[in-house]
């Protein structure tokens, strides 16, 4: 059983942890600041925050003590001559020739999720659309290119014009821009060479070589906002997550439902029960190590964002997502408006945790059973992950 | 010399430059900026992106002017300019 929790806010980080047999919150650093995203690499044990200041841009910071302090981390930054594809912005000039995209030069607009592979290396995912990894320790990062390079975002622009097309479009989370980001970054356990990412917008891609070369990994999956709704690219993953201990199965809560897969995302089934509630939503988790298991907190669909019908709940399957229960023990049934983001719901064990828009905590010691309300006046949630 | 003055939001992440005076050499406002590197390892990507550009929510003011250059930080600091860095008001 897992006996703490790294909770990151729009003012601070957080740490929960059991005292008396109950978990107790209290801040833990960065007091003020937007913590996108908190994590432990098992590893080292040094806690990584994920930072956004407001005015001084995104910043990455560690703890080597457990998170009784904490300091800046070796910068992530763009290299030199790192471009991108983004959508054209309507021209000052009437009689400019319409453009497909516009070329934009990289600079950190936010870090948004971090993993941990299991020899040491570190993967941070960030907008616009970067993978960058560290295989000192974290004193260095370097951009992944040849992800940067995909053809499905336009080719090379470090060494030419690429194609001038692109498939990955953006997310509103850029930080007042509009950019590509990678929010997901999963490793297999049994070869780190196999990971993936998930992108908002493009969808999922996978390097089987350490990140030589990349492969679309969106077969199954459906949109319902692109003419084709099968098409290549275009799709809108909110999360992605596999089971460490069945490391095939993969899930994937997107834009237009709950997906699934059993084969390690060479093709993907949807899984949303709609009549239940259980279609849109942000975060997914799964068991480590049932992958037919897995935990959501749905919302009342893409327009909404909101709970449906007022009444908080978590939707548990342990058959693939055949069958789903909704969870609401001790979960607010009126009035509740909680919105649970994407890196907010963490499975650690038996004890299940998420954190919402509103500054509730809530945790359950019996996979989902039954919960109890940890905090009720947080700042707003961003991330949840026991470590 | 010019004298630096930093809003004190910034003492909190660099503590060793609060309460003291703050003087440099630079003849622009991007000398400037890399000498305050030199004092505080870290500070130049507070203020500025991975281009050298100023971020969007950061003003720095030379004396009574809010600079010009924004992109390569060109402006010229006398030596006895006041070289103020604050966070940018954005209403509200």
């Amino acid at each position: 059983m897992s006996e703490r929790i790294l909770v990151g806010t729009r003012k601070g980080t957080f740490i929960v942890e059991k005292q008396g047999g109950r978990w107790t919150p209290r801040l833990a650093g960065h007091s003020g600041v937007g913590v996108n995203f908190v994590a432990r690499d098992p590893s080292t044990g040094t806690l990584w925050a994920a930072l956004g200041h407001g005015h001084w841009g995104a910043k990455l910071s560690r703890s080597t003590d457990g998170g009784a302090t904490w300091s800046d981390a070796p910068q992530i930054k763009y290299p030199a001559g790192a471009r991108y594809l983004a959508p054209p912005e309507p021209s000052e000039d009437p009689d400019a020739a319409p453009a497909k995209a516009t070329v934009k030069s990289a600079t950190l607009l936010k870090l948004w999720y971090l993993a941990f592979g299991s020899q040491g290396r570190i993967y941070v995912g960030t907008i616009p659309g970067g993978l960058f990894t560290s295989d000192d320790g974290g004193e260095t990062f370097e951009l992944n290119r040849p992800l940067w390079n995909h053809a499905s975002r336009g080719g090379d622009l470090f060494e030419g014009e690429g194609t001038g097309d692109t498939h990955w479009f953006g997310t509103p989370a850029s930080e007042g821009e509009f950019a590509p980001g990678i929010h997901s970054i999963v490793v297999d356990p049994r070869d780190p060479d196999r990971v993936m990412v998930a992108v908002s917008t493009a969808g999922v891609l996978e390097t089987t070589d350490g990140g030589q070369t990349w492969r679309s990994r969106n077969a199954g999956l459906r949109m319902d906002y692109l003419p084709d709704p099968t098409a290549e690219w275009g799709h809108d993953p909110h999360f992605v997550e596999r089971c460490p201990g069945d490391p095939d199965h993969v899930w994937m809560q997107n834009h237009c439902g709950v997906f699934y897969s059993a084969d390690g995302a060479a093709s993907w089934k949807l899984v949303s029960a709609p009549d239940q509630g259980v279609h849109f939503g942000f975060p997914v988790a799964v068991d480590r190590e049932d992958g037919r298991t897995a935990w959501l907190v749905p919302g009342k669909s893409d327009q909404h964002r909101t709970t449906i019908g007022g009444g908080l709940f978590v939707a548990r399957t342990t058959d693939g997502g055949a069958t789903w229960e909704d969870l609401r023990e001790g979960l607010p049934q009126e009035n509740a408006y909680d919105v649970v983001y994407r890196h907010a719901l963490d499975c650690g064990g038996d004890a299940i945790a998420f954190g919402s828009t509103t500054g509730n905590l809530y945790v359950s010691d019996d996979r989902g059973e039954a919960w109890a309300t940890v905090a009720n006046n947080l700042p707003p949630i961003y991330s949840v992950r026991f470590g | 010399m010019a004298t630096v003055e930093l809003t004190r939001h910034l003492h909190s992440f660099f503590p060793a430059l609060a309460e003291r005076e703050i003087t440099v050499q630079g003849a622009t406002v991007a000398e400037v900026v890399r000498e305050l590197e030199q004092l505080a390892p870290g500070l130049e990507f507070y203020l500025c992106d991975e281009l050298g550009r100023l971020r969007r929510h950061v003003n720095v003011f030379v004396d009574e002017e809010r600079v010009a250059d924004r992109q390569r930080l060109s402006d010229a600091v006398g030596p006895g300019s006041r070289v103020l860095i604050m966070q940018a008001l954005s209403g509200g």
